[in-house]
């Protein structure tokens, strides 16, 4: 049985970087304001209960301005490893 | 042996490096100076200590290492809460002893609340009911013996699958705290339970996976099984009341249905972080016992 012990802390790191590249990708209005998840339509209730969706879409934003530039720094190391290491 | 060779040396010391290359004595007293190399080195050591440039160096390099070591604890602390780890390990036998008792049997306990003492929390030590990092760190630790132990028994083992049980082991814990962690950030619970304890309540499952284990190697599958869904059913009971008096809000955590999409929502939660307690007790063992 090999499926769960091939886990290694290394691949953990290579899907975490997969992930955040995902969520980097999605564009403010190309994509995210046509699904209904844009940045203007979070701004809904005051009370105390922002509910899932909105709690995603700040994640989501606030991922991207976060990860912006580690990100260039992070894929750049992995595709010069990558090439050399294969 | 090594007094027969200091008293030797005491005789011999003055010879070690004055004449070595006699005949007959000097092939034995070769083998002796050789054994006794390591320890002679220190004699020209001692003419050194007591020249005042030496001491001054030895002076320097002692009060820079003092200075290295105030300059790594305080940029430790930085990084690692040293501080607030210290809190998670002051335990004693008797809180452990009780602590384990708990995770096995949870079913007789009353009271589940942690005693505070002005706002911060008690030490472990104090409150059973307190979470500490020492049983789970103890546990993991014990879990990838205990594997090693198995895959031994069935002429599965070698050295590195030790080093992968380990990491495949923390790298679906920390998968496990990085989805509670996201999941308590999406129903927004205004909760004080930090990093460090999501850490400790998920590493209380490996007790039950090791009794379960444990129990299969000696008695058989049929023995593992039941050990198993004793130990899982007493770990989502555990989980159960002692996230429901963290996550909930008060009404709810005393047992009055509290109707409102909130706090269904904070239910399913609660329910669904012990549910994956069992599920990963089965899935990190079941390849364990054959």
């Amino acid at each position: 049985r090999r499926d769960n012990m091939a886990f290694t802390l290394y691949s953990l790191i290579q899907a975490a970087i997969l992930c955040v590249n995902a969520v980097a990708v999605l564009h403010e209005e190309r994509f995210l304001s046509k699904i209904g998840w844009g940045v203007d339509q979070s701004v809904g209730g005051f009370g105390d209960e922002p509910g899932i969706k909105v709690q995603l879409m700040n994640l989501v934003r606030s991922v991207r301005t976060v990860m912006r530039v580690p990100l260039i720094a992070v894929n750049s190391v992995c595709i010069v490893l990558l090439l050399l290491f294969g | 042996m090594r007094l027969r060779n200091s008293s030797m040396d005491g005789s011999d010391g003055s010879q070690l490096f004055e004449d070595t290359s006699r005949a007959g004595s000097g092939s034995q007293t070769g083998y002796r100076n050789q054994q006794a190399g390591p320890q002679a080195a220190g004699f020209p050591g001692q003419s050194l200590l007591s020249d005042p440039m030496s001491n001054l160096a030895m002076a320097y390099g002692s009060s820079l290492a003092s200075q290295g070591r105030e300059m790594v604890d305080k940029n430790l602390d930085r990084f690692i809460p040293i501080s607030k780890l210290k809190y998670y390990f002051a335990v004693d036998t008797v809180y452990v002893g009780k602590k384990l008792g708990l995770l096995v049997f949870p079913y007789m306990h009353e009271n589940w609340e942690v005693s505070y003492q002005q706002d911060t929390p008690v030490a472990p030590r104090f409150d059973v009911n307190a979470p500490d990092l020492y049983i789970p760190a103890m546990g993991f630790i014990t879990y990838v013996l205990v594997a090693g132990l198995a895959l031994g028994t069935q002429n599965r083992f070698s050295p590195e699958l030790l080093g992968v049980q380990a990491s495949s082991a923390l790298v679906w814990l920390i998968m496990e705290v990085l989805a509670v962690l996201l999941s308590l950030y999406l129903v927004t619970v205004n909760t004080d339970l930090t990093t460090i304890d999501l850490l400790a309540f998920s590493g209380y499952k490996y007790v039950g996976m090791i009794v379960g284990v444990v129990a299969g190697l000696l008695f058989g599958k049929p023995a593992y099984y039941l050990s198993l869904l004793w130990c899982c059913v007493a770990i989502f009971v555990f989980m159960i009341r002692t996230l429901r008096l963290k996550l909930l809000s008060e009404a709810a955590a005393e047992g009055r249905l509290v109707r409102g999409a909130r706090n269904q929502l904070r239910m399913y939660l609660t329910m669904s972080i012990a549910a994956a307690q069992p599920i990963f007790m089965y899935w990190l063992t079941y390849h364990l016992i054959r």
